[in-house]
């Protein structure tokens, strides 16, 4: 089973909010779009449901042209970020409601409701209606029903975006097993880069209605296309600052290091230099470049601490492990690996 | 120990007050009136149960009964699934919206005698525009001051016109106060417009339409300026409906005992109907 898009862009009115894109989605891993707020993962999404229109481009499924098709007709399912089941309908008939739809037997509905209750841990739920539930369980409801239905798509619309800390980790872990082998495309959108690293697949990077980068998870984390797509997946945000190469060594402000790796081959002048707050240390390491700064803003979460401080060029902000006592207002060193470092041209693209 | 207070009293007291004046001493005005004989001069004999009786037992009262269900019955057939219909044909945002909702409001501004007088001269089969083109250019006969048929199908039709709005516009709030995931979801299921219309609209629709069916049963149940202008109960009795009666006996005849009477079987029969509906419209909810 695969999704594939082809030039597909969106315009609300005059607004563009899809800009041309091209990307193929498939069958038995997650595909993740990544993205800010507003980055057009939902757009996207409902155009692909068909609830949007397309104002131009093509939309393939498994090779059939579904540009044209209604929603009703494409096979799919979707579970919204807010809850959405039907108010006046018991659990077992909100799961079953697709299934009646399509006309199926009723001992089969009543096999497969069960079957995906029972994943879902519903069963004692079954009778009772939407607002007798706690969000998790009637989130869980609403994805008994896409579970349920045969469906060549499954749409998550950050479908744990508004579940307590407890339940969205719970849920998350069981989300993987819950789609495995059952052969639809899984979409799962999301704003945080975390959730994306944990549910592994692939991952498209969204931002401003464009898929900036689109491969698995790991490769993108590790080799961010552009600086857009660095900024994206990272939490806190990636350290960025403008760096002058000259010879051996960059310069960033007062600071400068050794180039190193594949940094090295690259023409002398002007880059863009990001690296991520874990990697930006409060422990002296072992060639480490140390820079000064003065902290700002600290949070401690007990297992990890992070500071933010200002340097002459820029506002950066280190993660590290266990509860380090840094004083607002003073002045701190911190250590950056430089061999953890990503180098942009000045038009945005990784360069080393 | 619990102390007593009774200054709650005094909070309830203006609206106790407001609704004796309202609702209660005209009602007990009605029920002494009922229950005695007056020849005028404000000289009354006590009559007991008996115009009740008689006012049972008359064919008279029968037939009036008879007609006010049959158009309460008819208008509710007609109004209730039409305002469904333009509801849904109504559009849900854009320029058009305040537009479809100021033509729909329009009628129900309309002074109900200003209603049946409009009607009344647009039917007239001599002068009325109606009344004329039916006659002359589509050459059916219809004169409802003589055809019993046509009488009906005015004040049917009239009525009509006049509260299907209600309908459509408590329907339309019913309709957009429905969240766009709905419909989204009833599209992923795969379900066809009826099938949205059954299981999604319908449902939300409930309350609100139990509110105007109620209320369409309960004004057209009582209903009496419109059709008075329009036919004055005519021809012969043919659309003498209950209030029209009433009014009859009451005034035409001076008879207040048995109008009295009338009123509280009137009264009764509309408190007894809307009950039953409005309870097992909203059963299902209480469980």
């Amino acid at each position: 089973m695969t999704i594939e898009l082809k030039d597909a862009t969106k315009k609300v009115g005059q607004i563009t909010h899809i800009k041309p894109t091209s990307l193929t989605l498939e069958t038995g891993h997650f595909n993740v779009l990544l993205g800010e707020t507003g980055a057009g993962k939902t757009s996207l999404i409902k155009m692909m449901a068909g609830l949007d229109p397309m104002a131009s481009g093509q939309i393939l499924m498994d090779g059939e042209d579904v540009t044209r098709l209604s929603t009703q007709k494409r096979r799919i399912s979707l579970v919204h970020q807010f809850f959405v089941n039907y108010p006046h309908m018991t659990v077992f008939d909100n799961i079953a409601s697709p299934l009646r739809v399509a006309g199926m037997a009723k001992s089969e509905i009543q096999g497969r409701v069960e079957e995906a209750a029972d994943i879902l841990q519903l069963r004692p739920m079954l009778k009772r209606r939407p607002q007798e539930l706690s969000g998790g369980q009637q989130q869980r409801t609403a994805l008994a029903r896409a579970i349920a239905k045969e469906s060549r798509a499954v749409f998550l619309d950050e479908p744990l975006a508004n579940l307590d800390y407890k339940l969205r980790e719970e849920l998350r872990e069981q989300l993987p097993e819950l789609f495995a082998g059952r052969g639809a495309v899984v979409v799962y959108a999301t704003s945080e880069p975390e959730e994306a690293l944990l549910l592994g697949g692939r991952t498209a990077l969204m931002s401003d209605g464009v898929v900036t980068q689109f491969g698995t998870t790991a490769d993108i984390y590790r080799r961010p296309a552009n600086l857009t797509a660095a900024r994206v997946f990272s939490d806190p945000p990636i350290n960025a600052a403008n760096v002058v190469k000259a010879g051996d060594t960059m310069r960033m402000g007062t600071i400068s290091w050794d180039v190193q790796g594949a940094a090295t081959g690259l023409a002398d002048g002007p880059y863009t230099v990001a690296v991520r707050p874990h990697h930006v240390s409060p422990v002296a390491m072992d060639g480490a470049v140390p820079i000064t700064g003065e902290v700002q803003v600290t949070e401690l979460s007990g297992s990890e601490s992070s500071a933010h401080f200002q340097m002459e060029a820029a506002s950066w902000v280190s993660l590290a492990h266990g509860v380090h006592p840094y004083e607002i207002g003073a002045a701190h060193e911190f250590w950056m690996d430089p061999t953890q470092c990503f180098y942009f041209a000045p038009d945005g693209q990784l360069v080393a | 120990m619990k102390t007593v207070n009774q200054k709650g009293w005094f909070f309830v007291l203006p609206v106790l007050v407001l609704v004796a004046f309202n609702a209660l001493i005209p009602m007990m005005t009605v029920v002494n009136y009922s229950v005695q004989e007056t020849f005028g001069d404000n000289v009354f004999f006590w009559e007991g149960l008996g115009w009740f009786e008689q006012l049972l037992n008359s064919e008279r009262f029968y037939a009036a009964l008879g007609r006010q269900f049959m158009f309460t019955g008819i208008i509710l057939a007609i109004e209730v699934p039409l305002g469904i219909i333009i509801a849904l044909s109504m559009p849900r945002q854009g320029f058009w919206v305040p537009v479809c909702l100021v033509l729909m409001a329009l009628p129900m501004l309309i002074p109900w005698n200003v209603v049946g007088a409009m009607w009344n001269i647009f039917t007239l089969p001599d002068i009325g525009l109606l009344g004329y083109l039916m006659n002359t250019t589509l050459g059916i006969n219809y004169d409802m001051t003589q055809d019993p048929v046509a009488a009906w199908v005015t004040i049917v039709t009239m009525d009509v016109w006049h509260w299907t709005s209600l309908v459509v516009l408590l329907s339309y709030a019913g309709i957009v106060s429905i969240p766009d995931a709905y419909y989204q979801a009833a599209k992923i299921d795969g379900a066809s417009n009826w099938a949205v219309f059954r299981y999604i609209q319908l449902p939300k629709m409930k309350t609100v339409l139990t509110i105007a069916i109620l209320l369409r049963f309960m004004d057209s149940f009582n209903i009496y300026t419109e059709p008075f202008v329009l036919t004055g109960g005519g021809p012969g009795n043919s659309t003498t409906l209950l209030s029209i009666d009433l009014v009859k006996i009451a005034l035409g005849q001076f008879d207040l005992g048995p109008a009295a009477a009338m009123s509280l079987i009137y009264f009764a029969i509309t408190l007894l109907v809307s009950w039953v509906f409005y309870t097992v419209m909203t059963k299902d909810d209480a469980q």
